[in-house]
């Protein structure tokens, strides 16, 4: 994805020229007729619909006609209380939920790699399972251990003398809940991933690092994490990117509420386009959304990726 | 390896206890789902809550028959999953190896364009594909379904990953005997790579069997619904029969979690591929 490569490319002719002999009767036609139906299916159901949403933020839908308005819709985004609140709500996920996650799969991905452990291939395969399960699936089964009065969860922790939590109904509890799911889901994802990296580390590394008498709190900030950098970078963003884009679970789970508690910027946006049907709105979302994935990408590759 | 855990034999334990009690938590949301699918609406809400299976599935599955025409719905997503898998798996391997084993101008162009999808959030796209779903006709049929993402960024990188280590004088050497490059890639190039397919079939099916926003939106008649949209719509009546709601919601998670169990080593390699790699 550098930009100086197509130039490179290009600057070099007498390399396609050379194969193209022994192309027969393909010619140089042979690898761009591979990509044709990719590049065609990708132009036409997203680069064309994310320019068409571009003109769409700029126009406002009234009873299904579409006049033009501007800036309008980003002007009034930047006034709307509920899409501040689902930014915000948006925001507490990815500086608390994400954080918290990762370290756990860092945790995990630890003591998956640690030759002390028993039954490793149980153990991986186990923490794994959660991705497989479907969000809607997953949010069903959540809503009915987490119900206050009747659910698994509350009478689990009324046997010790708790008194029932209101997971769904309150919002502080409602946030915690999505958390939970959100964190049960992934965390082995992002283990597994994390895992593979922590298995390319050379272990004379950590041989060298006992011979200079660091401890294995020391190993594991001057071995470990330094040799995670690039698999932590990359779960940091997807994390990132899932996290922005967040929808089903709290479409499921609790429909964005109590009082907007737990709305997205995802459900947010789906309200707008698909219960009030203000498409020119949706849109603007949609491209703020954007540009909020980009920023922050940007900004982790700055802080995480210099190194690597 | 054993070395360390005769040396250290209670941390061996400890630990190894210490992951099992995590994992148990883990599958408490599994086992509990095993739990409710059999048994009723009203014994699940019951004090104290069932802990062990009853034997209400026959019931629960006969009321999702009736409520939801779940039969049908099984279908839909079966097909829905089974023919997207077939041609999203040939559109993305025939991308990954044209940009795997070929240099042409705007290669790099090309492939960085389609990476692009991978960093826009697919929320962008959602309104205006809807309004070209509306144009063509398509609101409530499969291919509308199917169609969008058939070119998933996702699945080109993994392709290209995979090709990539493909050895150049196997592909040279079968030019040499005459052999067209659509033939080269089939029979030269693809048998080797077939753990790769695997990965990437199961992960696309997993993909399209579990997606909810895109189906939610452009199906909206009761007898095209896939499962999390049919597993939705239950969800939201006014006497929700949780019940049926978990007994379909099994029927959605069990049986990819066995395929899941059976092509795992595949699957994580070949995901894994693609993220080490670099």
């Amino acid at each position: 994805m550098t930009p100086s490569a197509p130039a490179a490319a290009v600057s070099r002719p007498s390399a396609p020229r050379l194969s193209a002999r022994r192309r027969g009767r393909w010619g140089t036609a042979a690898p761009y007729l591979f990509v044709l139906p990719a590049v065609l299916l990708f132009a036409g159901f997203k680069l064309y619909p994310i320019a068409w949403s571009f003109l769409l933020s700029l126009h406002r839908t009234v009873g299904g006609t579409e006049t033009f308005v501007g800036a309008d819709n980003y002007l009034r985004l930047a006034d709307d209380p509920l899409f501040w609140t689902a930014l915000r709500n948006t925001g507490v996920i990815l500086v608390v939920q994400v954080p918290l996650m990762l370290a756990l799969a860092t945790g995990l991905a630890v003591a998956l790699d640690s030759t002390l452990l028993r039954g490793r291939p149980v153990f991986r395969l186990g923490f794994f399972l959660p991705m497989v399960t479907g969000l809607v699936a997953y949010g069903i089964v959540f809503s009915v251990l987490l119900n206050e009065e009747y659910g698994l969860v509350n009478w689990l922790l009324g046997l010790v003398g708790i008194d029932p939590v209101p997971w769904l109904t309150e919002g502080l509890w409602a946030r915690i809940s999505l958390g939970l799911a959100l964190t049960w889901h992934y965390t082995g994802y992002n283990a597994v991933i994390l895992l593979a990296r922590l298995q390319t580390i050379p272990r004379e590394l950590y041989d060298a690092a006992a011979v200079d008498g660091a401890g294995a709190l020391g190993a594991f900030r001057h071995v470990t994490l330094p040799g995670l950098r690039p698999a932590l970078l990359l779960t940091t963003v997807l994390s990132t990117i899932g996290t922005l884009q967040l929808f089903d679970e709290p479409y499921v789970l609790t429909g964005g509420g109590p009082d907007n508690a737990t709305l997205t910027i995802g459900v947010y946006l789906y309200q707008n386009a698909f219960k009030y049907f203000d498409f020119g709105y949706a849109s603007a979302v949609a491209y703020a959304l954007t540009v909020l994935v980009g920023v922050l990408g940007l900004i982790q590759f700055r802080l995480l990726g210099e190194k690597s | 390896m054993t070395a360390a855990r005769t040396r250290h034999p209670g941390r061996s334990i400890l630990l190894t206890s210490g992951l099992a009690i995590a994992l148990a938590a883990v599958a408490v949301p599994f086992y509990w789902l095993a739990v409710g699918a059999t048994h009723s609406s009203q014994d699940i809400f019951d004090s104290p809550p069932p802990l062990l299976p009853g034997g209400h599935l026959g019931k629960n599955l006969a009321t999702l028959q009736e409520t939801a025409d779940f039969g049908r719905v099984v279908l839909n997503s079966l097909g829905i999953a089974s023919v997207y898998t077939l041609l999203a798996g040939a559109v993305c391997t025939l991308a990954g190896y044209g940009f795997a084993t070929y240099r042409f101008r705007g290669r790099e162009a090309l492939f960085g364009l389609l990476m692009l999808g991978l960093v826009v959030p697919a929320q962008i796209t959602l309104v205006p594909l809807f309004k070209m779903m509306a144009e063509l006709h398509w609101l409530n049929t499969y291919q509308a379904v199917i169609a969008p993402n058939l070119a998933l960024p996702f699945g080109i990188f993994l392709m290209r990953q995979s090709m990539a280590a493909l050895p150049k004088e196997l592909l040279d050497s079968g030019r040499m005997d005459g052999c067209g490059e659509f033939r080269l890639f089939l029979r030269v190039a693809l048998p080797p790579l077939r753990p790769a397919l695997a990965a990437l079939a199961l992960f696309l099916f997993l993909y399209q069997w579990n997606d909810f926003i895109w189906p939610l939106i452009v199906l909206r008649d009761d007898s095209t619904f896939t499962i999390p949209v049919a597993l939705a719509s239950l969800q939201g009546l006014d006497e929700t029969d949780y019940g049926a709601i978990l007994a379909g919601t099994a029927i959605a998670a069990v049986p990819m979690a066995i395929v899941f169990l059976a092509l795992q080593r595949h699957f994580v390699s070949g995901l894994l591929a693609g993220a080490v790699k670099e």
